[in-house]
C-alpha cells in the first residue's frame, strides 16, 4: 500500500498538494481574521532574500536550516514594515508595498552575482514546479520519499500543533485583541510567531506550488470559510477541506487540460470562493439579496396598512383607501400596487369592502404598533 | 568603458531611455495611489496583468506590445473591480480581497502561460519575462508606445488636476460640489492599471509595485503641495529608471528591473533620513535641541523669579541652589547660557563658590518667556 502510494507520482503530487493546502489554510484561517493578508504576501516575496542569504551562508538550499532562515527572513519583513510605518511618515499599506519589493530585487541581484547556476532561481521560487515533486527524494527506512513530502508532512503537522496548542489564545487575540493584552495573553507574540510559521511554510511550500500560489492556499480557502461559517473551529475545518478538494480537483483539471497543476489548484480554491461568495448561507450575495427582498417586501405591506389606517373612518376614506389612490399618492405602479395589495389580502392584514380597502383586526393592530407604539 | 561611452551604446539607450518613461509614468500616476492608501492595489494590479498579457497574445497570436498591454489593462481593470466587489458585498476587509484577487489572477495567468506553452508558438517564449522583468527585450517601437501611455496620462493629469486633488484629499467635500466621485475613483484606479502596465516589461510583475510606490514615499518627504510631490516624484522615477538601467549596463549580467527598486528603495531610505522637517535625521536634531533648550529655559526664568522676589535685577543666585532647584547639574547648561549673553558669572564674597546673574539681555528674553507661557505682568 505504502509502496504504490511512493511508486505513484500523480499520488505524491497531489498529496504534495494536500498538505500545501491543509498546513496554509490552518494559518490562513487566522490571518485573514487578523486581517494581515498582504502582509502574508509580502512575506512569501521576500523569502527569496532569504534563501539567498542562507544558500550565501551555509551553502544549503533546502531543510530544516532553510526553513529558519525563511522564518527569520519573515520576522525581518514584518519589523521592517512596522519600523517605516511607526515613522508615521508612510502608512503601512505603503510600507508594505516598499519593504517586500526592496527584499525581492536584492534577492534577484544576490542570484545574479553569485548562483548562476544553482538549483535555486526566481522562477522556482516564485511558480515552483509540483509535477516534478517525485523525481527529488531521499531515502527513509529503505524506500525513496519525495523530499517535499518529508520536508510538508513535519510543517503540517507542526502547524496543526500550533493551533490546537493555542487555539484559545490565538481565537482571542483575533477576535479582540485588546482584552488577550489586558488578560495577559501577549497578542503581539503571538502575531509574531503566526508570522514565522507562516514564512517556514512558504519555503518549504515554494518547491512544490511557489510563492504565490502558496498564497492562494493561504487566504483564499479561509476567507471561503470566512463567508460560510460563524464559528472558528468550523472556519478551520471547511478552510482545510477547501484546500484539499482543491488540491484533488485542481490536480484531475491539469492533468485532463495539460496546465500548471499548482496554477489549477489555485484557480480551484477560487472557484470554492466565488461558490461560497455567491451561496453562503448568511452571508452570500443571494443570502443578502433575500434578506433585503424581504425586508423591502415587509415594509410595502407596512406602508399599505399605515396608509389605510391613517384615512381610516375619515372624511377622504373613499378616496384615499382604494387602489387607484396607492398608484397616485403613494406612487406605485399598477402592477406593484396590485401585488400589494394582494399580498395584504393574503396576510389577512386587508379585507374588500365593495371597492374599499379596509384593515382588519390584525391589519390595525400591525398599523397601530407602527403609528402609535406608545398604546401597546 | 565610462559612463558616456554606455549612452553611446544604442541597446542601452533605448533601455535607458524605455526606463525613464516607465519611471515618468509611474512617478506622475503613483502619488496618487499612495495618497489613496491604494499602494497594495498596484501589487494586485501588476500580478493581475499576467493573465491579460497571455490572452492578448492568444488574440494577437503574436508578442505585440499594445495587444499585450491592452489585455493587461483589461484584466487589470477587471482585477480592480473584483477587489471592490468583494469589499462591498461581503465581510471581507480590503486587504483580504486584495490577497485574493491577487493570488487568484496570478494563478489564472500561469494556468494561461502553459496553455500558451502547447500552443506551439514560437514567439511565446517571451512572455516568461513580463514576471521579472526584461529590460533588454525593449525594442524600438515600444517606446513610441511608452511614450503614447506617458503622453496620455500627462494630458489626463493636467486636464483632470482639480478634481483627481479633490477627490484624493477629500472625497466627501468633493462629493457635495457634485463631482462624480465614483467616476473619478475609477478613472484613477483605471490610470493606475495603465502605469501599472507600462512598467512591467521593464521591472516585471513582482516588483512593479515599488515603481508605484517608491518614488511618491520619497517625494512626499521633500514636497508640500500635491503638484510639487507629483514633479519630485517624477524626477525620482526617471532617475531610478535612467540609474538602474545604467548599472544593469556596467555590471556583469545584473536584471535591470531589481537594480531600479534597488536604486529607488535607496532614495527612499535617504529622503525619509535627511529631507528637511520630515526627515528622520531633522526631527532627531529638533529633538536633541529642544532636550538643551527647555531646562536653560527654566533655569532663566529661576533666575528671573529669584531676582524679583529679592527687588534687585542684579541679584547673584548661588550655583548649588539652582541645581537643588532643579534637581540636575545645571554648570554646563549656566556655561551655555553665558555664551549667548544671557547670564553672566559673579564671586559673591565670602563664599567662593560660583553665582550667577542675569544680563539685561537675559532679563528681557526672560520677560518674554514668561509673557509668551501667559504672565502678562512679569
Amino acid at each position: 500500500m505504502l509502496d504504490a502510494f511512493i511508486a505513484s507520482p500523480p499520488a505524491l503530487i497531489v498529496a504534495t498538494g494536500i498538505l500545501v493546502g491543509t498546513a496554509s489554510a490552518l494559518l490562513g484561517t487566522f490571518l485573514v481574521l487578523r486581517g494581515k493578508s498582504m502582509l502574508t504576501d509580502a512575506i512569501s516575496h521576500s523569502i527569496l532574500f532569504g534563501i539567498v542569504m542562507v544558500w550565501l551562508v551555509t551553502s544549503q538550499t533546502e531543510g530544516v536550516i532553510q526553513i529558519i532562515g525563511a522564518a527569520l527572513t519573515g520576522l525581518l519583513t514584518v519589523a521592517l514594515t512596522q519600523g517605516l510605518s511607526r515613522t508615521r511618515l508612510m502608512r503601512d499599506d505603503a510600507a508594505i508595498g516598499l519593504v517586500f519589493p526592496a527584499l525581492f530585487a536584492v534577492g534577484i541581484v544576490l542570484l545574479n552575482v553569485y548562483a548562476r547556476n544553482v538549483h535555486i532561481d526566481q522562477h522556482t521560487v516564485l511558480l515552483g514546479e509540483i509535477s516534478f515533486v517525485w523525481l527529488d527524494t531521499a531515502e527513509v527506512g529503505g524506500r525513496n520519499v519525495p523530499v517535499a513530502l518529508l520536508v510538508l508532512l513535519p510543517m503540517t503537522l507542526v502547524n496543526l500543533a500550533f493551533v490546537l496548542a493555542f487555539y484559545k489564545e490565538l481565537k482571542l487575540s483575533s477576535f479582540d485583541p485588546g482584552l488577550a493584552a489586558a488578560l495577559g495573553f501577549l497578542p503581539g507574540l503571538l502575531g509574531y510567531a503566526l508570522l514565522a510559521l507562516v514564512s517556514a511554510t512558504a519555503v518549504a511550500a515554494f518547491d512544490a506550488v511557489g510563492v504565490i500560489l502558496f498564497l492562494a492556499f493561504v487566504i483564499v480557502p479561509a476567507s471561503a470559510a470566512y463567508l460560510l461559517t460563524d464559528r472558528l473551529w468550523l472556519m478551520l475545518v471547511m478552510a482545510s477541506v477547501i484546500a484539499i478538494l482543491s488540491a484533488i480537483l485542481g490536480y484531475l483539471l491539469a492533468v485532463r487540460v495539460n496546465v500548471s497543476i499548482g496554477g489549477m489548484m489555485a484557480l480551484v480554491t477560487g472557484v470554492f470562493f466565488v461558490l461560497a461568495f455567491l451561496f453562503g448561507p448568511r452571508h452570500g450575495l443571494i443570502a443578502q439579496w433575500a434578506v433585503r427582498r424581504a425586508q423591502a417586501k415587509r415594509n410595502e405591506t407596512r406602508t399599505l396598512v399605515a396608509h389605510l389606517y391613517n384615512h381610516e373612518a375619515t372624511a377622504g376614506e373613499s378616496e384615499e383607501n382604494v387602489t387607484r389612490a396607492l398608484i397616485e399618492h403613494l406612487g406605485w405602479n399598477r402592477q406593484k400596487a396590485r401585488a400589494i395589495v394582494l399580498r395584504g389580502l393574503d396576510l389577512a392584514l386587508v379585507h374588500r369592502q365593495g371597492h374599499l380597502l379596509a384593515l382588519t383586526e390584525l391589519g390595525r393592530a400591525e398599523a397601530r404598533a407602527i403609528l402609535e407604539p406608545w398604546r401597546g | 568603458m565610462t559612463v558616456f561611452d554606455l549612452f553611446g551604446d544604442y541597446t542601452i539607450r533605448i533601455v535607458a531611455a524605455g526606463a525613464a518613461l516607465v519611471g515618468l509614468i509611474s512617478g506622475l500616476l503613483g502619488p496618487f495611489a499612495v495618497l489613496r492608501r491604494q499602494s497594495l492595489l498596484g501589487a494586485t494590479l501588476s500580478h493581475a496583468a499576467l493573465p491579460g498579457i497571455c490572452i492578448g497574445f492568444l488574440i494577437a497570436g503574436s508578442r505585440d506590445l499594445p495587444s499585450l498591454m491592452a489585455g493587461a489593462l483589461a484584466t487589470g481593470v477587471l482585477a480592480a473591480l473584483s477587489v471592490i466587489v468583494i469589499v462591498r458585498r461581503s465581510r471581507l476587509k480590503s486587504d483580504a480581497a486584495l490577497g485574493i484577487v491577487l493570488s487568484l489572477f496570478f494563478a489564472a495567468g500561469i494556468v494561461l502561460l502553459t496553455y500558451v506553452a502547447q500552443t506551439d508558438n514560437a514567439s511565446q517564449g517571451g512572455l516568461n519575462s513580463f514576471l521579472f522583468g526584461q529590460a533588454a527585450a525593449t525594442l524600438r517601437g515600444d517606446l513610441l508606445v511608452l511614450g503614447a501611455v506617458a503622453m496620455v496620462a500627462g494630458v489626463l493629469v493636467l486636464l483632470f488636476w482639480k478634481e483627481m486633488k479633490l477627490v484624493t484629499f477629500d472625497p466627501a467635500f468633493a462629493a457635495s460640489q457634485g463631482l462624480p466621485v465614483a467616476g473619478i475613483e475609477a478613472a484613477m484606479t483605471t490610470m493606475i492599471a495603465l502605469a501599472v502596465v507600462a512598467g512591467l516589461q521593464m521591472v516585471g510583475v513582482v516588483l512593479m509595485v515599488s515603481m508605484i510606490v517608491a518614488p511618491a514615499v520619497a517625494a512626499r518627504q521633500w514636497a508640500t503641495s500635491l503638484a510639487g510631490m507629483v514633479a519630485i516624484a517624477v524626477l525620482m522615477g526617471m532617475a531610478g529608471g535612467v540609474i538602474g538601467a545604467v548599472l544593469s549596463a556596467t555590471g556583469r549580467g545584473l536584471s535591470t528591473g531589481p537594480l531600479i527598486v534597488i536604486v529607488l528603495s535607496v532614495i527612499v531610505l535617504l529622503s525619509l533620513a535627511l529631507a528637511p522637517r520630515r526627515g528622520l535625521l531633522w526631527e532627531a536634531v529638533a529633538r536633541q535641541r529642544r532636550r538643551r533648550t527647555v531646562p536653560a529655559q527654566q533655569v532663566l526664568t529661576t533666575l528671573y523669579h529669584l531676582a524679583a522676589s529679592h527687588g534687585r535685577t542684579d541679584y547673584p543666585s548661588e550655583q548649588g541652589m539652582i541645581d537643588t532647584h532643579h534637581r540636575m547639574a545645571t554648570a554646563g547648561l549656566l556655561v551655555g547660557m553665558e555664551r549667548s549673553g544671557l547670564v553672566r558669572r559673579v564671586t559673591h564674597a565670602p563664599e567662593a563658590t560660583p553665582h550667577w546673574q542675569l544680563t539685561d539681555h537675559g532679563r528681557v528674553e526672560a520677560e518674554n518667556l514668561l509673557r509668551a507661557r501667559g504672565f502678562p505682568d512679569a
